[in-house]
């Protein structure tokens, strides 16, 4: 199991490495390069701009600047923004809490309800209940999440006035927790819709797939009531494809959360991004993708350990 | 033997699948019973409707899209079909057990051996966690397991086929049950395998009293194995009777033909005769006579247009045709 995971570990170093490449050359190949925001400035002279060159270490080949911004990296100098010089490690840790927040939040409650319907759908397929689900799940995949995003602040915010329709305070209420909440809810709940969405869907293939196996009527052969065959048998079965899928749907909920952030002013990475983005803040935006990738190498990493840890043909192997 | 009463019956079993258009019947109205302590071969060709009728029995067939009927299904005096799916799930694993063709595929993957033998025995009898994998270790010597002890952690993948198939039974027979549906056990295992796998049934089924419904394809199976067999063709029986009287007076064509087919047995038949020209006809595509009357070389117009039942004709026989053999 150890080497295992040591094996894991070391596959995923290339990987990463392979992403850094990928994410330097795309900032190289920008339009007007790293400097291109300068040039839009008036008080800003070519020899402002050749100084600010020089002092980045642009003017250096280019596999020496990748060398010396890939050390950084590896030793946590994530290197420093354009506009303020603050450290872009600082920066992308300081909005990560609100968006683990948001995402942890919406993920946790639609594998909750996502799980059960599409368990209900599987063990009922056919039934009044799973054509309904499944309906439901096309309608909240065939609508983008903004429209959605519009939708719930324009009726729960702005007609009906139940709940705030953007950030995550109101001003001079940071310690309140249920302000916090209020804030949350709509965020989350349209984050959730589509993660609901899918994963009923993940869940009632992945439970149907299990349910014809050999094993699941041996299961019954025994004299097992139905409740026992599903937790005992088909769960930790079909468990196996939902997690290898969970890995898999990470950059999915991330870029889920960057355009949920950007709706409703959540001020976590996603919004970090788009603002970055805006303002041809290239380190911002090379440390947000290093660190999106090695958000989802590790949580594939930790995927792979999970699936390991349950199937034993895995472990063993 | 023939004195024993009958621990199962089928009467009219029929097994149906909706197609469009009709129903499509698998399983024709089959009757047969089963006695305390014997082994009743069920014998067919691929297709015939074996394992429908045995997962009828135990009433694991998935519905939709099979459909179950049946006049009754008596087991100990009870009729299955008017039990409840909780009474009934009591009886499975405990009083009426089922072994699978399959054994690569019929155990659960993520479940450690010993675990999968304690769910009967915790299920059925009340054992404690402890009580159970003490009678796990004693079962699974007794299927021919060495090491018990190692074998319990073991995973299903790291059992040959055959180790497989021997926890199936020590699954099926752990709380000693009245009735083992046995379909196919042997078929997907080697040769070696398969004779000492039919030869822990026998032993086991003495010490137990078990009595066994053997399924199979291959007569040399029944011939070593079993007390009496029904033979059965596209849905139906069409000869049933005690093994050495059928095996050596077929009175079904079709019988006939199928022990030709087994080298073993045709030495003392002339070797040369053909096999069974054709194929078994698809369910829904039966004729209105007799269905092996086209693969059949004695037909007649009265075959082609009568479907024959299966009547009587003395030593415990029974047989469905208009003219059988050695009549
Ligand atoms: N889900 C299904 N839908 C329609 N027909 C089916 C279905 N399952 C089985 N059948 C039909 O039922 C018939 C009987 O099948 P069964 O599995 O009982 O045969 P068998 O005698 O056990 O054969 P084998 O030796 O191959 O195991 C077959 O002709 C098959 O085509
Ligand atoms: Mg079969």
């Amino acid at each position: 199991m150890l080497s295992y995971v040591g094996r894991r570990v070391l596959q995923s170093v290339p990987l990463l490495i392979g992403v850094s490449i990928i994410g330097f050359a795309l900032m190289h190949l920008a339009p007007g390069g790293p400097l291109a925001v300068y040039t839009l400035n008036p008080t800003i002279t070519n020899q402002d701009i050749e100084r600010i060159r020089i002092v980045l270490g642009l003017d250096q080949p280019v596999h020496i600047q990748y060398f010396k911004w890939a050390s950084g990296m590896a030793t946590g100098n994530w290197g420093y923004t354009f506009f303020g010089g603050r450290p872009v490690l600082g920066v992308i840790l300081e909005r990560m809490p609100a968006t683990f927040l948001l995402m942890g939040s919406a993920l946790s409650l639609a594998i909750l309800i996502g799980c059960t319907i599409g368990v209900l759908g599987a063990v009922r397929r056919y039934s009044v209940f799973d054509m309904m689900a499944t309906s439901g799940a096309m309608v909240a995949l065939s609508f983008p999440t903004f429209w959605f995003g519009l939708m719930a602040i324009y009726l729960f915010a702005i007609k009906l006035g139940w709940l705030p329709s953007g950030g995550m305070y109101e001003l001079g209420e940071e310690d309140n927790l249920l302000d916090l909440v209020r804030h949350l809810i709509l965020p989350c709940l349209v984050l959730a819709l589509v993660i609901t969405a899918v994963w009923s869907r993940y869940t009632r293939s992945a439970f149907l797939e299990v349910m014809h196996q050999d094993y699941m009527r041996t299961a019954k052969a025994k004299g097992l009531r139905a409740p026992a065959r599903l937790l005992r048998h088909a769960l930790p079965n079909a468990l196996k494809p939902l997690i290898a899928l969970l890995g898999i749907e990470l950059p999915a909920l991330f870029s889920g959360a960057l355009v949920t952030e950007t709706i409703f002013g959540w001020p976590g990475m996603g919004r970090l991004f788009v603002d970055a983005l805006n303002m041809k803040e290239y380190p911002v935006l090379m440390g947000m993708i290093m660190f999106t990738a090695l958000f989802v190498i590790v949580g594939n990493l930790v995927a792979d350990i999970l699936i390991a840890l349950l199937d034993p043909r895995v472990r063993l192997s | 033997m023939d004195a024993a009463p009958a621990v199962l019956e089928a009467r009219n079993l029929r097994v149906g699948f909706r197609i469009p258009g009709g129903t499509m019947r698998a399983v024709d109205g089959v009757s047969f019973a089963l006695r305390q302590g014997e082994t009743l071969g069920l014998v067919g060709e691929s297709g015939s409707g074996k394992t429908m009728t045995s997962l009828a029995l135990l009433r694991l067939l998935e519905s939709p899209p099979a459909e179950l009927a049946a006049e009754a299904i008596l087991f100990e005096g009870r009729d299955l079909l008017r039990l409840s799916e909780g009474a009934m799930a009591d009886l499975r694993g405990a009083r009426l057990s089922m072994i699978f063709q399959e054994p690569m595929t019929s155990l659960n993957p993520l479940m450690a051996i010993g675990r999968q033998i304690d769910e009967p025995l915790v299920t059925h009898l009340g054992l404690s966690a402890r009580a159970a994998r003490a009678r796990t270790l004693d079962l699974l010597a007794r299927v021919g397991i060495a090491r018990p002890e190692q074998a319990v952690r073991a995973y299903p993948h790291q059992l040959s086929g055959g180790m497989r198939q021997r926890v199936m039974i020590a699954i099926a027979l752990a709380c000693r049950p009245a009735v083992l549906i046995a379909d196919e056990p042997t078929t997907a295992l080697d040769v070696t395998v398969q004779a000492q796998i039919l030869a822990l049934l026998r032993t086991l089924q003495e010490e137990m009293g078990t009595a066994i419904l053997l399924i199979t394809h291959d007569l040399a199976v029944i011939a070593e194995t079993a007390h009496r067999v029904a033979v059965m063709y596209a849905g139906r029986i069409v000869e049933t009777g005690p093994v050495a009287a059928l095996f050596a007076r077929p009175l079904h064509p079709y019988t006939e033909g199928l022990l030709r087919s087994i080298p073993r047995i045709s030495r003392v038949r002339e070797a040369t005769l053909p096999e069974i020209p054709g194929v078994v006809p698809a369910p829904g595509q039966l004729p209105a006579g007799c269905a092996f009357a086209a693969r059949c070389g004695f037909a007649d117009d009265a075959c082609h247009a009568t479907r024959p039942v299966l009547t009587p004709s003395g030593e415990g026989r029974e047989v469905a045709c208009w003219k059988p053999r050695h009549g």
